[in-house]
């Protein structure tokens, strides 16, 4: 009897998607956004295999993804406002919504119930029920300033979520930071944090959810909030860490991630410099800087944190660079090709994935050897998230 | 007359344009020149330009400034705002192709 069920189970997966034709968890998957084309592909990290291709999620470019709790459902951010739901074991769109104009990325909250949305166009953030994608709220980024496109509404950058049913983001154009509480239902209790810096551009969130740190276009300095405090405060971090050099043409806007710690120390890109700022990560002091290849856009600790992988913005965008972590030097430069647009590890770190934009390919690396380990085709392949993201807070 | 006025300024980047500028570069410089613009302007500017931190770069949004001055932009940059300046990366008849087609929509 057992058996006979297992079958039938079996058989309706089979027929469901092409892939799945055995009962298999996601905990080895994995999407990758393939920006031009307004697809994501479905790949199986174990195998190094491609299972699936999903169409038809618009303007991609600039995506991003987290995934249900189960790591099952993966909700991909799109630029034109698409918030779309993909079924990664059937590999098919559950539900799409253009939930507004132009929009940068999103969050899950702790609870796996709400999903949040930071737009450019209405500047806000919105916030949806990630079964139906039904609205649960709307919270307009206004702040009454004049340089902003929409009068008076913000872009919305640096969205994270953080334990208590929270997401917290902060406003481009304001520079203010924004806690979104729905710990007491749908309807959140805002607590806004002024002083945080002319133009911040992005902004990371420790993986306790504690110390939430914004980088400055506008200002040589990086802005901290100790979110575990009763009262909140933006505080300067690396106050003029360029004072008196020249500052480059930044080609490409760096990126903060949430896996920028390792060792005690937080590493992250300087904006308009070749080099890496390493951070005390109790202290929020300057402990030191490491100079790098180019611009860094990504700098990501692997997960056992012994190793900061480094990507560049243009025209440095072909290199990668590898930090061993105890002694801070660079102990690898790799060339996977041109536009390295992405990385991401293995849950444990055994392996890292690169998308190699320009050349249509996404290129794996063992992380012990170097060695290329694989290679698959991807069309102008962007981010790659791997659904151990699920289990992690702030990315 | 100012209807007409677009029409004929597309027509003259057509074909007088193309003469110009196009017929410097080769397809294969276009063509690389287009994916840039898509991918790495796209970075900011949206992959189908509709905008993002930066502004749209639409040829709506461009109908109000010239040639020149997109040109220049692209170039040098706009002080105080993340907007670099390429030169550097992209030469002045690049900088110009780009201009042009970004104002009359023809960006492959």
């Amino acid at each position: 009897m057992m058996r006979a069920g297992l079958g039938i189970v079996a058989l309706v997966f089979l027929t469901a998607a092409a892939f799945a034709a055995e009962l298999r968890g996601t905990g080895d998957l994995g999407v990758v956004i393939e920006r031009a084309s307004g697809s994501v592909l479905i790949v199986d990290t174990s195998t190094h295999k491609r299972l699936a291709r999903v169409e038809g999620l618009g303007d991609i470019s600039h995506a991003s993804v987290v995934f249900s709790r189960d790591e099952r459902y993966a909700y991909v951010f799109g630029r034109d406002g698409g918030l779309t739901k993909i079924d990664v074991l059937e590999a098919r769109i559950v539900k799409r919504v253009v939930q507004a104009g132009n929009s940068i990325g999103g969050a899950i909250s702790d609870d796996g119930a709400l999903i949040a949305v930071s737009n450019y166009q209405p500047g806000g953030v919105r916030i949806f029920d990630t079964r139906s994608l039904n609205l649960v709220a709307d919270i307009p980024a206004a702040y009454g300033g004049t340089n902003s496109d929409d009068g008076a509404l913000s872009k919305v950058i640096g969205l994270v979520d953080v334990p208590g049913r929270r997401f917290v983001f902060t406003l481009w154009d304001a520079g203010e930071t924004w806690i979104a509480d729905f710990s007491g239902g749908d309807d959140p209790e805002l607590t806004k944090i002024g002083d945080v810096g002319a133009n911040p551009y992005d902004a990371l969130v420790t993986a306790n959810g504690r110390h939430y740190i914004a980088g400055l276009f506008g200002e040589d300095g990086l802005s901290h909030i100790d979110l575990w405090q009763a009262d909140p405060k933006a505080e300067r971090i690396l106050a003029g860490y360029g004072r008196g050099e020249a500052k480059l043409p930044v080609y490409k806007m760096p990126h903060l991630e949430g896996w920028a710690e390792a060792d005690g120390a937080l590493f992250l890109p300087a904006i308009g410099r070749h080099e890496l700022l390493v951070v005390d990560s109790k202290t929020f002091e300057e402990i030191g800087r490491i100079a790098v290849h180019g611009q860094p856009v990504f700098a990501m600790a692997r997960p056992d944190g012994r190793q900061i992988w480094v990507n560049f913005a243009l025209p440095h965008n072909d290199t990668v660079q590898v930090i061993d972590v105890p002694t801070r030097q660079i102990v690898r430069t790799l060339k996977p090709g041109p536009a390295v647009l992405h990385m991401e590890f293995a849950p444990r770190g055994h392996e890292v994935w690169l998308s190699v934009r320009d050349r249509d390919r996404l290129k794996v690396y063992d992380t012990m050897t170097f060695e290329r380990v694989a290679e698959l085709p991807a069309q102008k392949p962007s981010g790659i998230f791997f659904t151990a993201r699920a289990h992690r807070t702030g990315l | 007359m100012l209807r007409l006025l677009p029409g004929i300024l597309v027509i003259v980047a057509l074909f007088g344009g193309n003469a110009r500028a196009g017929g410097d570069l080769s397809a294969a410089e276009i063509a690389r020149l287009s994916n840039m613009v898509r991918q790495d302007c796209g970075s900011c500017h949206g992959l189908t330009l509709k905008g993002g931190l930066g502004r749209p770069l639409t040829v709506d949004q461009l109908a109000g400034m010239d040639r020149e001055t997109v040109r220049d932009i692209i170039l040098f940059g706009i002080d105080d705002t993340p907007m670099p300046g390429w030169l550097g990366l992209l030469s002045e008849p690049e900088a110009d192709w780009i201009a042009r087609a970004l104002k009359t929509g023809a960006i492959q």
